[in-house]
């Protein structure tokens, strides 16, 4: 048995039938990390000491124990912008290379609570902000599929933790498509919970109206396990809320499903094979029974643009707090500086410590949210905004899920778009919406797809992501 | 296409500086996604209201209570890490 093929369901019979202890299966898995992370780059730190104490805990439990959480000695990677306590926290960026969290994300002491090992944390574009994660302040990640092209982002490394064996499952953050994309681009299963869904304590703000936490793992059913562990109302964050539609045990068809595909989605710019692939597995879903229904959402190609001006204005302030002072790099301490004043310190520090993309979306959102810009940029984006909510709604009267492909290429070769930011955007245009809607959505891989993964893109109502999992589930057979 | 002064005035106020030789590639950049979003003008959003967040909820406050400051007080002040030499 190769430990490292397990799905969670299966690492936990196993587990429960002491076939192989957590420590066995936690050490399985940093043989991979040590044989591969140096190619594919997909941890930027690994606490293997404090997870193998942690796995022993969980042998421990298992040892005198007759029943467990199903996490219990499941080794999870998490991305480096969610935090670990006692472990530093980079987001990926120079401003924050030294930086030791102080306390558990909300997620994370979820996991803990359940004896999940945490192996390390994953790379990802600095502070979120990319497509590619070759943005980060460390260097690309590389996908397990095909080395000289991008793994997807910003949750890059986690997805890439995950194809590449190096994790059996991880967290993500997804703002724009954050998981779903790498999910698509490495061919394994992501999910952007509902807004709301999860709790968001403990991670570092980016567009505080679009982020969630959610899961990247290797079948549908482990991202409803991971789901269930992590979802829920939390105190430490004001815009979570409890789900009020159960997760097992409910009632699911396929014969009574209705899906709707968009025909705005399938028009130029999508590469004629991820068009042939999602088309074939559209058709499947209705040989097996469900209706295919075409509904139109007529606002989609504004999206991308309303997107692209509420995403930065929120990055702006939420990312003022790094200012020298507070948190992480400051030139203060940089002998060499000719810093004066304390405007100086503001100006340098946040100058040195951010990269070019996020200097990039800072500079766009302070644009679109200045005396004069405002209304015609911020206020027009969020007035479209709720248009495209709209398109949604009304399809939703008609179908109950909503098919698409989750990226409109193929995995793309390192060093492509990273010159020109409006291309990489344009990665994002099936994802973003989905966002601004603050819907759930599920990125599972298409079986018979070449050697380059493609994504197929399921979208749901708000809290109905147990309609997305079974309905995730027919495309894996 | 914005002038290199739109773009020290917006990173003067973003408190990020800019190199001389930035300056060209920030002009070109913003110039062209700002191009982009234009698009966002063709919308008829005359009778449209604005979403700052997708699911509504209202402000959800803690109780309102005095806690006591754990840190000694030097002559009434408190003392912190000092942050410019």
């Amino acid at each position: 048995m190769i430990l490292t093929e397990l799905t969670i369901s299966q690492a936990h019979q196993g587990l429960k039938k002491k076939e192989f202890s957590a420590t066995e299966l936690c050490r399985a898995y940093f043989n991979n990390i040590e044989s591969t992370n140096k190619e594919i780059f997909a941890f930027l730190a690994l606490r293997e000491d404090r997870a193998l104490s942690e796995a022993k805990k969980a042998d421990d439990l298992i040892a005198c124990a007759q029943d467990f959480p199903i996490l219990t000695g499941i080794p999870i990677a998490v991305k480096d912008n969610i935090l670990v306590e006692g472990t530093k926290c980079t987001a990926a960026s120079k401003m924050l290379e030294n930086y030791v969290a102080p306390y558990d994300a909300t997620v994370v002491k979820k996991l803990k609570k359940q004896g999940a090992v945490i192996l390390g944390k994953t790379n990802l574009d600095e502070f979120a902000m990319g497509s590619s994660t070759e943005n980060s302040w460390f260097g690309p990640t590389r996908n397990p599929n095909d080395l000289t092209r991008v793994p997807g982002g910003s949750s890059g490394g986690s997805a890439a933790s995950v194809a590449g064996k190096m994790a059996l499952a991880a967290l993500g953050s997804d703002t724009g498509g954050s998981i779903r994309l790498p999910a698509s681009f490495c061919g394994v299963v992501g999910l952007k919970p509902t807004y709301g869904a999860v709790s968001r304590f403990g991670l570092m703000a980016f567009a505080s109206s679009l982020d969630q936490i959610g899961p990247i793992t290797k079948t549908v059913e482990d991202a409803k396990i991971v789901f269930e562990a992590i979802k829920g109302k939390d105190k430490m964050d004001s815009t979570s809320v409890e789900s009020q539609f159960p997760i097992n045990n409910f009632q699911f068809s396929i014969k009574d499903l209705r899906i709707g595909v968009p025909k705005e989605y399938f028009v130029k710019g999508i590469d004629p094979e991820v068009e042939k692939i999602i088309g074939a597995a559209i058709k499947k879903y209705g040989e097996v029974g469900a209706e295919i229904i075409e509904v139109s959402l007529p606002h989609t190609e504004y999206a991308l643009p309303a997107y692209y001006i509420i995403n930065p204005s929120e990055a702006s302030a939420n990312l003022a707090r790094y200012d020298g002072i507070r948190y992480g790099y400051s030139e203060v301490q940089n002998p060499k500086s000719k810093i004066q004043n304390l405007l100086d310190v503001y100006m340098e520090t946040r100058g040195k410590g951010f990269g070019a993309e996020v200097r990039r979306r800072i500079m766009l959102g302070t644009y679109a949210l200045s005396s004069g810009y405002y209304e015609a940029y911020y206020k027009r984006a969020q007035k479209v905004r709720t248009k495209v909510i709209e398109d949604f709604n009304n399809a939703f009267k008609k179908v109950d899920l909503i098919f698409t492909p989750t990226s409109p290429v193929l995995p793309f070769k390192i060093g492509e778009k990273i010159d020109d930011p409006l291309a990489m955007y344009l990665v994002d245009v099936y994802t973003v919406s989905i966002n601004l809607a603050g819907l759930p959505a599920l990125s599972v891989p298409c079986s018979g797809a070449g050697k380059l993964p493609v994504g197929l893109q399921i979208i749901g109502k708000p809290f109905e992501e147990n309609k997305i999992f079974e309905a995730g589930k027919i495309c894996e057979y | 296409m914005i002038t290199k002064e739109e773009v020290q005035h917006i990173a003067a106020l973003a408190r990020l500086s800019i190199t001389k030789k930035e300056e060209g590639k920030f002009r070109q950049d913003l110039s062209a996604i700002l191009d982009y979003v234009e698009k966002l003008k063709k919308v008829d959003v005359s009778e449209t209201k604005e979403t700052s967040r997708s699911i509504s909820i209202k402000n959800i406050m803690r109780a309102d209570e005095v806690s006591k400051f754990e840190k000694k007080l030097i002559d009434g002040h408190l003392k912190v890490k000092s942050i410019l030499r």
